[in-house]
């Protein structure tokens, strides 16, 4: 891999980096998190930043904490970490079952959490669940920090909250303890992005449909809430059919591309099918 | 621990030994072209260009010049008196339109990614970085990449210089080469007949790309007496004869080395543009140059495979007899013409009447040039398109007919007691036996099962549907009887080189001209020495790949390492025991006549009086005592041309699922029983069947090369050209049954790309057969979820026209007594 020269620094703090960031003055600056996204683009040389500053020595960027009502997840959390560890399993499965279908094991164990919200690929698998389960997102920048609600951060493609000089620092999911939750992933083969996604959570009282979050993958530019799903849900009985019936909602308010992999028209028809099949997955 | 066959006395023949190279490939611990590192070594990178068809109307390569680490930049233009044109090896007509393709384009480039410009720096950093800085300005052109545009009459031409953008029109008539009837009098005959069927069929084969593991890489050292080429390279002979004649330079001045090479499925069959490239920059700078090229760069500029439309006409009677079988290619050359690329449609040619018993039978190809990469061999090279064509038609004629698609085959293929049998295309299959190897397949299979349950799923409209795919292969490998390649016009024969080297030690060298790229040539080759000779496994070291250590061979491609190069290696190893012999003699004080040899050891017949084919060795070394009137030595070569290709054969059946709500198609159980004749290893063979089925399930489900319209590759990285891995193939269940080969002394055949030949067809089979409810009779590939789901939208589902191409008569009777579904139906289950 030969891409073009940059300069490169490897902070040990978050307010190292933010110093290094805003030091860099006009050079074009990238951070760097797992890489996954950032080297094969510069590898193709599609992007040629100056200075590239590597997160991966913060130590207070990486782990989960219980933060009371929610889970604190570090921006540098792997994909695997996250897969695997107990407190997001415990609180925010859904996120857990998505990450277990990113990619393969090596993209997990280096591709983080924060760098594939950073990077809101439409294509991504974390965004719609993180967006489902209404995330928030800590941001910090030379003037201290901010937090970002989920419906704010994606604002278009490949484009988030996060603005120039600022870093994600850590993602706050509240806890949907004891909810069911499926991510239902189509793609062509295994170690590729979704084609479609569903990322569904639900909490049943009784056999009842009591709360219903759904997020979609590659329904759009960005990732999408299917709230007309949700709302269609929510009081119906837990069964096959009232879950399909309230599934042919979900590609309203969507917005998806057509590509070499699947045209609108047939995107808009897998995202009825695997709501479906996301739901009945979480209601279990 | 190794067990003896009793019958033969051989150790090592039939175990299933791990391969001895596997550590140091797999650690990379190994001569990798990319790791070689000589003193003083300049690096390049390559400009490219990313128009497809366009003159240059500039090129600047100030600032490249200028930047750092830069110790020249040289355009087509500044080459061209010298750089030759890369050469094609097969003249497939007398009138083939041959372009002129050079190492690096000047003035007018041809496809997307064609070399423009080479830029040698210090460090490879400092190369790539100025190669983003040559400015370069072209003028489009029109691009031409669809096949039935580009033969159309005032279609802008790929190469304004030939004329036409038809390379060759190659034809093949049975009736009027005497081996078969006229096929379009078989054809007009069946449609006058009422008992008689003809069916019309177009298929598409797609591009693929060949992913090879390892990017080509080549390292040249012109210093000293002979110019050293290390390479990334299948065929190390062959290059060093062709870049001599590309050149102009004599052939003994060129060594040309294949280090461990990681794949080549046929990719790595070239001279390159790259290649020569280095070569030239090397010997103008006068020092060690490296190229390697990037992963993307492989996918542009690496030749591509495949890439025809096939147009079959096949004539039946009702009950299912083949009367005739007519096909008409277009293959796509791409925008040159490679080593064999206008051969690869001529290589299928004589396998789409596969196993069958075909009277009459006509093949035509028009290859055609378009604005892409070249096309060339690639894993199976013209027979996968031959099997995938003609398991189709078998298919669909079942389906027509309303028969079972297994007993269709059946009452068409050679019978096991008609062997030797000579085909309607004049080659003689010289051993098989279809019977077995189906019977065992459809035991593993569960065919009968998988027919019920497929019966029970269409009946109750299941959202998953299930198809049963087959595919009764056989190809023609082990290239070649150089007689045959000489009357195709191929610029080559097909004979291999072996050479056995005895070291005083009693070690053994085995030189051989098939230069192993990832098949396990040292362990087989071990293998089979350690029994001629009777030598321990791991005495035996196997060389390849250096002209000067091998200095003649004809490389690794077509299946051809074991079924032709394993048998030099046995031709040499008896010279070695012959020349022993007088020696052996000679120490033992007995006549020659009396020397018998068995497992390493010469004795004297009926007594206990013997010496070990190490001492020999040994004694031969030293020369201290051996028979006046030889030389001492006991090394010998040998160089065996066969007289027949080998015909290995196969019941390949394939059930797939498909999730009709989404269209995606899942491969439930996967089983194939080949017959490859005797197994050396049967380890190795099963890899080889493993990688091969992953390859053609692949083209069936996966993977396709892809233009926009103007040309651009769009699948240039792994991320759009989607390779499966492990994670996505079945659970493979294989199986051989062991039909000796008898063109050979070891009853061998080639393995190398049976699995890839085999399974497309039948994946496709499945696909098809999962969604004839709906109507569908044929898919496209690779048939992804979308291209199914489309597929049966907007259809009616009928239960019952799935039903009757399968469930005839035979079936009702059929269970309980364990009768195979196919067999004992002669008639074709006609209704
Ligand atoms: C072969 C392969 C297959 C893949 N398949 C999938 C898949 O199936 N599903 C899927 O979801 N993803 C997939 N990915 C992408 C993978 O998940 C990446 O890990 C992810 O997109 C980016 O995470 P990263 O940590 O590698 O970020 P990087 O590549 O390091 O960074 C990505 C971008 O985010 C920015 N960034 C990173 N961290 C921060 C931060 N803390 N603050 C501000 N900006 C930041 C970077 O500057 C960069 O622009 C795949 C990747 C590969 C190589």
């Amino acid at each position: 891999m030969i891409p073009a020269a940059f300069d490169y620094e490897s902070p040990a703090s978050i307010d190292e980096a933010l110093q290094v960031i805003a030091g860099a003055g006009d050079r074009e600056v990238k951070v760097l998190a797992g890489g996954q996204s950032l080297i094969p683009v510069l590898r193709l040389r599609m992007n040629a930043p100056d200075l590239v500053v590597d997160l991966g020595r913060i130590a207070e960027l990486r782990g989960v904490r219980d933060d009371g009502d929610a889970i604190a997840i570090g921006a540098m959390t792997t994909h695997d970490d996250v897969t695997r560890e107990p407190l997001i399993r415990q609180h925010a499965l859904l996120l857990s079952l998505a990450a277990q279908t990113v990619a393969d094991p090596q993209v997990r164990h280096r591709g983080t959490f924060g760098g594939s919200l950073a990077h809101a690929d439409p294509a991504a698998d974390m965004p719609a669940p993180a967006l489902a389960l209404g995330a928030e997102f800590v941001i910090a920048g030379p003037s201290g920090r901010r937090t970002v609600g989920a419906s704010d951060f994606f604002t278009d493609l490949f484009t988030t909250a996060i603005g120039e000089g600022e870093l994600l620092v850590e993602v706050r999911v509240p806890k949907h303890t004891g909810w069911g939750a499926h991510y239902e992933k189509f793609n062509h083969v295994a170690h590729t992005w979704s084609i479609v996604g569903v990322a569904a959570a639900v909490r049943v009282e009784g056999g009842t449909i009591a709360e219903a979050k759904v997020g979609l993958t590659n329904m759009g530019l960005v990732p999408i809430r299917a709230t007309a799903v949700e709302q269609a849900l929510v009081g119906q009985p837990a069964t096959a059919d009232a879950i399909r019936a309230a599934a042919q909602n979900a590609d309203q308010g969507t917005n998806p591309m057509s590509d070499a992999s699947a045209d609108e028209h047939y995107r808009r028809h897998l995202a009825k099918v695997l709501t479906g099949r996301a739901v009945l997955a979480a209601v279990g | 621990m190794t067990a003896v066959d009793e019958t033969t006395g051989a150790k090592e023949f039939g175990q299933s030994r791990r391969r001895k190279e596997d550590a140091r490939l797999i650690t990379g611990r190994t001569k990798w072209t990319d790791n070689i590192v000589l003193p003083g070594m300049a690096h390049l990178a390559m400009v490219r260009s990313p128009v497809a068809s366009g003159t240059i109307a500039s090129i600047d390569v100030a600032d490249a010049k200028a930047s750092p680490g830069v110790l020249g930049v040289w355009t087509g233009a500044d080459l061209d008196a010298e750089q030759g044109d890369l050469p094609c090896a097969w003249a497939i007509t007398p009138d083939m339109k041959h372009p002129r393709r050079p190492a690096v384009a000047a003035g007018r480039v041809k496809f997307a990614g064609e070399i423009v410009a080479v830029i040698a720096a210090r460090s490879a950093a400092e190369a790539r970085d100025a190669a983003d800085k040559v400015l370069v300005d072209y003028d489009d052109l029109p691009v031409v990449l669809d096949m039935n545009e580009a033969i159309k009459e005032g279609t802008p031409l790929v190469h304004e210089e030939l004329g036409t953008n038809v390379n060759a029109v190659w034809v093949f008539n049975s009736g009027e080469a005497g081996t078969g009837g006229n096929v379009d009098e078989a054809i007009e005959a069946a449609r006058a007949d009422a008992d008689s069927i003809v069916l019309e069929r177009t298929f598409r084969q797609q591009r693929l790309v060949p992913a090879f593991m390892e990017p080509r890489s080549t390292v040249v050292d012109p210093t000293g007496e002979q110019l050293t080429v290390w390479s990334a390279t299948q065929v190390p002979h062959i290059a060093r004869f062709l870049l001599a004649v590309v050149l102009g330079i004599s052939e003994s001045k060129v060594r040309f080395i294949a280090p461990d090479v990681g794949g080549g499925f046929g990719g790595k069959i070239h001279l390159s543009p790259e290649e020569v490239a280095t070569v030239l920059i090397a010997r103008k700078l006068g020092k060690p140059v490296k190229y390697t090229e990037t992963r993307s760069e492989s996918i542009q500029s690496a030749h591509h495979g495949r890439d025809q439309i096939q147009r079959i006409t096949m004539a039946a009677k009702k009950d299912g007899t083949v009367t005739g079988l007519k096909v008409d290619l277009l293959a796509d050359m791409g925008a040159y013409l490679g080593l064999v690329t206008p051969g690869v449609p001529v290589l299928g040619a004589f396998m789409f009447n596969a196993i069958y018993k075909i009277p009459a039978y006509e093949f035509k190809c028009t290859n055609v040039f378009t604005n892409k990469v070249l096309t060339d061999a690639y894993r199976g090279a013209g027979r996968p398109e031959a099997t995938y064509a003609i398991e189709r038609m078998m298919d669909t004629l079942a389906n027509e007919l309303g028969v079972d698609p297994l007993a269709l085959r059946e009452k068409n293929w050679i019978k096991h007691e008609e062997f030797p049998f000579t085909t309607v295309c004049g080659l003689t299959y010289d051993s098989g036996n279809y019977e077995a190897a189906t019977s065992r397949a459809v035991e593993l299979f569960d065919y009968e099962g998988l027919r019920r349950e497929q019966a029970e799923r269409r009946a109750r409209k299941d959202p998953i549907q299930l198809g049963i795919g087959i595919s009764t292969f056989t190809e023609m490998c082990g290239l070649a009887p150089s007689r045959v390649l000489g009357s195709l016009n191929y610029g080559a024969g097909g004979w291999e080189y072996s050479a056995i080297r005895m070291l005083p030690t009693g070690k053994v060298e085995v030189l051989t001209g098939a230069s192993a790229h990832g098949q396990g040539h040292e362990t087989a080759f071990s293998q089979i020495v350690a029994d001629q000779l009777g030598v321990p496994f791991e005495d035996v070291e196997i060389l390849h790949g250096d002209t000067q250590i091998t200095h003649k061979g004809l490389d690794t491609y077509g299946s051809r390492s074991l079924v032709v190069g394993g048998i030099a290696i046995v031709k040499a190893a008896e010279k070695v025991i012959e020349k022993a012999k007088p020696i052996a003699a000679h120490l033992l004080e007995a006549n020659v006549a009396d020397i018998e040899f068995d497992s390493g050891k010469f004795s004297v017949a009926g007594t206990d009086k013997g010496v070990t084919i190490q001492e020999v060795a040994l004694a031969t070394f030293a020369a201290h005592n051996y028979p006046e009137g030889i030389e001492p030595s006991i090394d010998a070569d040998a160089t065996f041309d066969p007289e027949n290709f080998s015909y290995p054969h196969g019941t390949h059946l394939c059930a797939t699922e498909i999730d009709t709500e989404t269209g995606k198609v899942t491969i439930r159980k996967y089983v194939c029983v080949d017959d490859i004749g005797t197994v050396v290893n049967p380890l190795i063979a099963e890899g080889q069947v493993h990688g091969g089925l992953a390859q053609g399930i692949a083209q069936a489900l996966w993977e396709e090369a892809r233009h926009d319209e103007s040309g651009t590759l769009t699948t240039a990285t792994f991320v759009d050209y989607t390779l499966p891995t492990a994670a996505d193939m079945p659970f493979f269940t294989t199986d051989m049954t062991e039909t000796a080969s008898t063109s050979n002394p070891l009853g061998v055949k080639g393995v190398g790309e049976a699995g890839t030949i085999a399974s497309t067809p039948a994946v496709i089979n499945a696909v098809v057969d999962a969604l004839r409810p709906w109507g569908v009779d044929d898919i496209q590939m690779p048939t992804t979820a979308q291209r199914v789901w489309k597929a049966i939208q907007g259809k009616e589902f009928d239960a019952s026209v799935g039903a009757k191409d399968t469930r005839d008569g035979s079936h009702e009777a059929a269970p309980g007594n364990g009768a195979p579904l196919w067999s004992g139906n002669e008639s074709g289950g006609a209704q």
